[in-house]
């Protein structure tokens, strides 16, 4: 992460047209990266569930989905930090990207909500499933969107390359890794906390139940 | 400037807020945790 800093703020040169301010660019792009691949463990994890049955891809899509809006959040608040001196608006209403993004944060603030207000069960986490596999497709909507409709959003990536100076292009694959191992990382903890609660939920059922059942007896 | 640094402390500032949310998720797993042991200890 120090070394994505130094590429975003040091080693990077200063672009001509927008200035200082463009080194937002290099964390936004990171973080948008990273909230795609985090929803495509959301699909993973539900495609996974709904083949299996087993729990661990239930809580690797939950997992996913927090990490994930975490990620998108950052994208939709760097973004309009970014457009306030560039296009001289906050919130361009009515950008197919701009809007795009913000339907794929709801659908996975949704998507928790959804989660929080079920009981546990294998109803809930089919239904989680099958949720976060329909919301993974707004992804190719928003990645596609700065093709297929006019928008004043910038188009960074196109078929012939990335079109920016190659220390930026350096700057940029430097900041997308670190955010990658953050997410990865995050994911990872996220995960392992919630097989550690639900584990330890199922054992205090399993002791209750079994002491009724000698009372019982 | 002023953008710029608007900008990342954003992000600094909804990472961290994310990271005291998952140290209380934390707590509450450890809770449970040690609520489990207690009740077998209790059994024995």
């Amino acid at each position: 992460m120090v070394v994505a800093l130094y590429g975003a703020f040091l080693y990077a040169p200063t672009e001509r047209e927008m200035g200082e301010v463009q080194r937002i660019f290099y964390f936004h792009v990171g973080a948008a990266w990273n909230c795609f691949l985090a929803f495509f463990g959301v699909f993973l994890g539900g495609v996974g569930y709904l083949i299996t049955r087993k729990r661990i891809w239930d809580h690797l899509a939950a997992s996913c989905v927090e990490v994930g809006v975490v990620f998108t959040t950052i994208v939709l608040t760097t973004g309009p930090i970014w457009a306030r001196p560039i296009w001289n608006t906050w919130w361009p209403w009515g950008d197919p990207r701009v809007m795009t993004t913000m339907v794929l944060w709801l659908i996975y603030v949704a998507y928790l909500m959804l989660r929080s207000s079920l009981p546990e069960g294998e109803t809930k986490y089919k239904y989680c499933a099958v949720f976060g596999i329909i919301g993974f497709l707004d992804v190719p909507i928003v990645w596609f969107s700065i093709r297929w409709w006019r928008t004043i959003h910038p188009v960074v990536i196109t078929s012939s390359g990335a079109e920016l100076e190659l220390e930026m292009i350096h700057a940029l694959i430097v900041s997308v890794i670190a955010m990658t191992v953050l997410l990865v990382t995050l994911v990872m903890l996220r995960m392992a906390m919630s097989l550690n609660f639900s584990v330890a939920e199922e054992m205090t059922l399993n002791v209750r139940h079994s002491d009724r059942r000698v009372e019982g007896v | 400037m002023r953008y710029l640094f608007l900008g990342y402390a954003v992000i600094w500032t909804i990472l961290f807020i994310y990271l005291v949310y998952l140290t209380r998720s934390q707590k509450q797993v450890n809770d449970k945790l040690r609520s489990l042991s207690e009740t077998l200890q209790q059994r024995d």
